[in-house]
């Protein structure tokens, strides 16, 4: 279990007052946790702050709508910790480039 | 205020695009029905009418800083706090700041004054999309205009 996902579920956990023990990767955010937009808008900004990220909401959500991404990709935790991840290694590669 | 209207915030006072804050001000109005129940005898500004002040404050500073490209709704209320009375007559000096912006919503935090008094204040956020109406976009415009939204800083 990655450190990412750790992170996450236990933003999950704080923000929706969903016992951490019924987090685990292969949830999904909507389907499974139960977690509706607005709480996640709130979850967004938790993680954007914990790993200096903005994660591009919009642009996934229009993905999905397209049929050019599921919502697995995305909602299920341990997709999100890759995607989460994958952000937070794309600034650290930015930060480098631009020192 | 035009309450009648919803209309809480009077001018802009100082818009800081690049520190992301903005202060307004809001002159209670000396007389108006809701006062008449909101109470007999111990008339205050409401609570909710305080917060929503402190929400458009917030709504004008993220449409400069968006440049009204999009239109800021209110999504959520944390930590808001009636810190003391609002009478009728004073005026509120409201300062908001934007905390955060993430993928379409953006988190501010604002506090109201009267005088050097901290009032109320509140944590908010609030989600943006495109104006859905050309007509929402022209009324927006033509307040701004007549609160004094320092329009050249957009586009600079």
């Amino acid at each position: 279990m990655s450190a990412t996902f750790d992170q996450i579920a236990n933003i999950i956990a704080e923000t929706c007052d969903i016992p951490r023990d019924t987090i685990k990767p292969e949830s999904h955010a909507i389907d499974d946790l139960g977690i509706d937009s607005l709480d996640f808008l709130d979850i967004a900004f938790a993680i954007d702050k914990a790993f200096g990220i903005k994660m591009p909401l919009e642009k996934w959500t229009q993905e999905v709508n397209d049929g050019k991404a599921t919502t697995e990709q995305y909602f299920v935790l341990k997709n999100l910790a890759d995607r989460i991840d994958e952000l937070v290694a794309a600034k650290n590669a930015s930060a480098g480039t631009a020192s | 205020m035009q309450l009648e209207y919803f209309q809480l915030i009077d001018r802009i006072v100082d818009l800081n695009l690049g520190d992301k804050t903005i202060t307004v001000e809001a002159q209670v109005p000396q007389t108006h029905t809701i006062f008449e129940g909101h109470f007999p005898g111990f008339p205050i500004m409401p609570g909710v009418l305080l917060t929503e002040a402190m929400a458009q404050s917030s709504g004008w500073l993220l449409l400069g800083v968006m440049k009204f490209e999009r239109m800021p709704f209110l999504a959520m209320i944390k930590e808001a706090k009636m810190r003391g009375f609002v009478s009728p007559g004073q005026l509120l000096t409201i300062e908001a700041k934007i905390e955060h912006e993430g993928s379409g919503f953006a988190v501010t935090s604002a506090k109201a004054r009267v005088g050097t008094e901290l009032k109320c204040s509140a944590d908010l956020t609030f989600r943006h999309i495109a104006f859905p109406d050309p007509k929402l976009r022209v009324f927006m415009d033509a307040m701004a205009n007549k609160i004094g939204f320092p329009l050249q800083t957009i586009l600079q």
